[in-house]
């Protein structure tokens, strides 16, 4: 087989650098996009400029994929924003680019690689998730909503997709230094670590370790899983 | 434009053959795609609109969105037979 074709969302900072960087080293040709540029390159990474929520963006990046290369192997959906707010605070526009990013984005790249991955009959897609969904995360209401929403993504796509050789699984991380935690005060995330079984923070190998598995080609009897980090 | 999308989806529908759509005869305009008396199961159906969109893309040159809500409308969807696909086709390419 040729080296693996594979689309990582929000690639410019944070756990989707860290992947995209990862798969390059290990000869997968890498699709990334983010709304900046990404400050960083790699042999085998090709960058696209976009927001994951805008559908004609989104297609555009498909084409240009089915072109080079006419199939795709992987999706890492990991572009995601977070906001920590008590809801009677938190305004409609905030929810709504939550919704937007979190949601939609992961909707409109799992249904346009999958048209991709089809037709090879294989394909394995990784959405994101967080610790915050099953510990009910006071504080971030939206954020948890979304989440949620994107493993009932996963729970149903893993069922329309299992016909296609297609794998549909959910990671979801505990607390990781990126810029997505730093405005969040550190008690707080003191906290959420102590209701961990395994108490630490964490690290970038712990989510490529359980992506990895999803990605092997012998996980294909695994779908429709939603996987937490430290014992949640 | 649209008798060659027609031709376009006549010619998709011959290349991804009996193993990927179970069909047994060649479509036309007229043919129901699905339905009653349709020509395609739904797993068919959904093969087919993706293939064409591909194709359509590849053709024109731009991407093109044959996702539609009233997909599964006996009545109202776009998909109804060859015609009505090619036509509401058309209309995505020229809307886009
Ligand atoms: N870090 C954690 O503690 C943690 C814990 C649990 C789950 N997660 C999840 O892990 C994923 C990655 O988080 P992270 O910590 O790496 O966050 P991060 O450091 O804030 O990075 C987010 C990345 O997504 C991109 N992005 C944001 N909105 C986008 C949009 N609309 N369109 C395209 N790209 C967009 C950003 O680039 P641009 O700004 O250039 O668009 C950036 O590259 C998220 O889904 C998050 O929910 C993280």
């Amino acid at each position: 087989m040729s080296e693996p074709v594979t689309v990582i969302t929000g690639t410019r900072k944070g756990i989707g650098r860290h992947l995209a960087e990862y798969y390059c080293d290990r000869g997968h040709i890498v699709f990334g996009c983010s709304r900046g540029e990404p400050g960083w390159e790699r042999d085998n990474y090709n960058h696209f400029v976009a927001d994951v929520s805008d559908e004609g963006q989104v297609k555009s990046i498909f084409s240009t994929i089915r072109r080079e290369h006419g199939r795709l192997d992987n999706l890492l959906n990991n572009a995601g924003i977070a906001s920590m707010n008590h809801s009677l605070l938190t305004p409609v526009n905030t929810v709504r680019k939550i919704m937007d990013t979190n949601v939609i984005g992961s909707f409109l790249f799992c249904r346009e690689a999958a048209k991709l991955m089809k037709k090879n009959k294989y394909g394995r897609i990784v959405n994101f998730s967080t610790v915050a969904v099953p510990l009910k995360l006071e504080g971030e209401a939206a954020y948890v909503a979304s989440k949620s929403a994107v493993e009932g993504l996963t729970n149903v796509l893993s069922r329309e997709f299992a016909g296609f050789g297609i794998t549909v699984n959910t990671i979801g991380p505990v607390p990781i230094d990126t810029d997505l935690i730093r405005a969040v005060p550190k008690d707080k995330i003191e906290s959420l670590v102590e209701r961990q079984s395994i108490k630490r923070l964490g690290q970038m190998d712990d989510v490529v370790n359980v992506i990895d598995f999803f990605l092997r080609a012998e996980s294909e009897f695994v779908t429709g899983q939603s996987l937490y980090l430290g014992g949640v | 434009m649209q008798q060659e999308i027609i031709e376009l989806i006549v010619e998709t529908a011959r290349e991804l053959g009996e193993d990927e759509l179970s069909l047994t005869e060649e479509l036309n305009a007229d043919t129901r795609l699905f339905g009653k008396e349709g020509a395609l199961d739904s797993m068919g159906l959904v093969t087919l609109i993706i293939a064409v969109e591909q194709a359509i893309e590849d053709r024109f040159e731009s991407p093109v969105a044959l996702a539609d809500e009233k997909a599964l409308s006996q009545t109202r969807s776009p998909y109804r037979s060859v015609a009505t696909l090619a036509e509401y086709a058309a209309s995505q390419i020229q809307g886009s």
